[in-house]
């Protein structure tokens, strides 16, 4: 049934060498005193992104690596054409001004002590106005299916998410794997119960024993460390729980029938870390919170992501298009506006999952081409940075 | 051709997914397991909401259940074959 899933996509080849399929033009705030002179900007100049967010002051260690590694690989991700950088102070803002800068993109830092908010936001007006006019011009390239970089990760799961969306994207990955794409999946706590399975896809021994560790800390140093109970208001979600998942096994299998059953993830990467090894699968150590696993997926460089949802969540990203993918026909009933692929065929038996990978490599090509997901339409720009411990 | 009222993943599996909004006690459900594509019946014996699970035979507490021919948990209290599987009969074995 597909048409399009050997054609090419058109984006933005960046000065990198990276594809893009989305030209923002972002204001990029270094800490959370920032952010209203990034939207001040983002006021001034039509056609540019603010992205507000919460953190970025005294926070120290890996913490503040994460913070850094966040906000530069936001910045550096291919849908991302130029970046107004705004902080309180100089020396930080620089760091990650430097980060950026090593794109090639056009990239500008503007710090507010000495300043005010005044005199720095009409300066990076100006900036951002002319970024923003340079971009309006970049024109659309004929680029590669190989050029695209696709994350996944799902929410409100449910019990139609394991048997439909799930192994849509799995299917997807099967087919785009192979082409050279670079694929991802994460939610360290969303494996437990399927860590056996997740295992056994790694590369190779190394990798296994790497991620084998990355998920043993989550459980030790985050989970048992702070649980006050068996997670059962938590993990599974109420959400879940109301669309039949029981236990945190159930979810797990179910998530992981997004690999599909043929690609072998080649590294297991820290949270927003940029993927080194090639094309391929990947796994990133996330949050399984929507927000916070799509936010560091897209700072790896990630710049199409595929959200298998089952109750219906809503999630979107400032730069990223979110497509959302739902097997349960009552998610279609009653939430269509944030659906982009229906795939409850699948549980009436009319449609079968290779048929609905293929509808879902289509829905990425049109996707990269341009169309807005449901998400983008309805202005969901989610950006949740994921915070290891309390600041200084 | 018929739809299904019940889909199971694996033919190991001890319960399955009730995939038709507003499955009544008394239906005789078609059953499909998906990784062979095989067919069964089997009497619903309570009301489920689409999504949620039905055991596909007797159950009881320290039984494990099967779904994905994977440990989805223990059960922890009795439920017959075409029961309703959820939080009050079933619960994970971590954390």
């Amino acid at each position: 049934m597909s048409t399009t899933s050997n054609s090419g996509i058109t984006g933005w080849r960046r000065e990198n060498g990276r594809v893009g399929v989305r030209n923002h033009v972002v204001i990029l705030p270094l800490d959370d005193i920032s952010n209203a002179a990034c939207e001040a900007v983002g006021n001034n100049i039509k056609g540019t992104l603010a992205i507000p967010h919460a953190y970025g002051r005294l926070q120290f260690g890996e913490d503040l690596d994460l913070h850094f590694r966040t906000l530069i690989g936001t910045g550096s991700n291919p849908n991302v054409a130029a970046v107004v950088v705004i902080g309180i102070e100089p020396s930080w803002t620089g760091r990650v001004v430097d980060g950026i800068a090593k794109t090639g993109k056009p990239v500008a830092g503007f710090s507010i002590e000495q300043n005010g908010d005044i005199n720095t936001i009409a300066a990076a007006s100006r900036q951002a106005k002319d970024f923003v006019q340079w971009a309006s011009e970049q024109p659309r390239t004929a680029c590669d299916m190989s050029d695209l970089w696709v994350s996944t990760k799902c929410g409100e799961s449910d019990t139609t998410t394991g048997l439909a969306s799930c192994p849509t994207v799995g299917n997807m990955y099967d087919k785009l794997i192979p082409k050279g794409i670079y694929g991802v999946f994460g939610e360290t706590s969303e494996i437990t119960g399927g860590e056996h399975l997740a295992r056994e896809r790694a590369a190779s021994p190394e990798i296994a024993e790497k991620w084998y560790a990355m998920w043993k800390s989550y459980q030790e140093d985050v989970i048992e460390a702070h649980k006050t109970d068996d997670l059962s208001d938590s993990q599974p979600t109420k959400g879940n729980i109301e669309g039949g998942l029981t236990t945190i096994e159930e979810k797990a299998l179910g998530n992981l029938e997004k690999i599909g059953h043929t690609s072998r993830f080649i590294d297991a990467l820290q949270p927003a870390e940029t993927p080194a090894r090639g094309p391929g699968l990947y796994y990133m150590d996330s949050s399984s919170a929507a927000a916070e696993c799509v936010t560091l997926m897209a700072a790896g460089g990630y710049v199409v992501h595929t959200f298998p949802t089952g109750q219906g969540n809503v999630i979107g990203n400032p730069i990223v298009p979110v497509i959302k993918i739902t097997g349960n026909p009552r998610t279609v009933r009653t939430m269509s506006e944030h659906v982009d692929l229906d795939v409850s065929g699948i549980l009436r038996r009319e449609m079968t999952i290779d048929q609905a990978g293929d509808a879902l490599i289509d829905m990425i090509v049109r996707t990269a081409n341009g169309r807005l997901t449901a998400a983008e339409a309805l202005g969901h720009r989610e950006f949740s940075m994921t915070k290891l411990y309390r600041s200084a | 051709m018929e739809t299904p009222h019940l889909l199971v993943h694996s033919p190991k599996d001890n319960v399955g997914v009730v995939v038709i909004e507003g499955l009544e006690a008394g239906t005789d459900m078609l059953c499909v397991i998906t990784e062979n594509d095989t067919t069964f019946r089997l009497k619903a014996e309570a009301d489920a909401p689409i999504g949620h699970k039905i055991a596909l035979a007797d159950l009881q507490p320290g039984d494990t259940a099967i779904k994905y021919g994977e440990d989805i948990g223990k059960i922890v209290a009795p439920v017959g074959k075409g029961g309703y599987v959820h939080t009050h009969n079933l619960k994970t074995k971590r954390w």
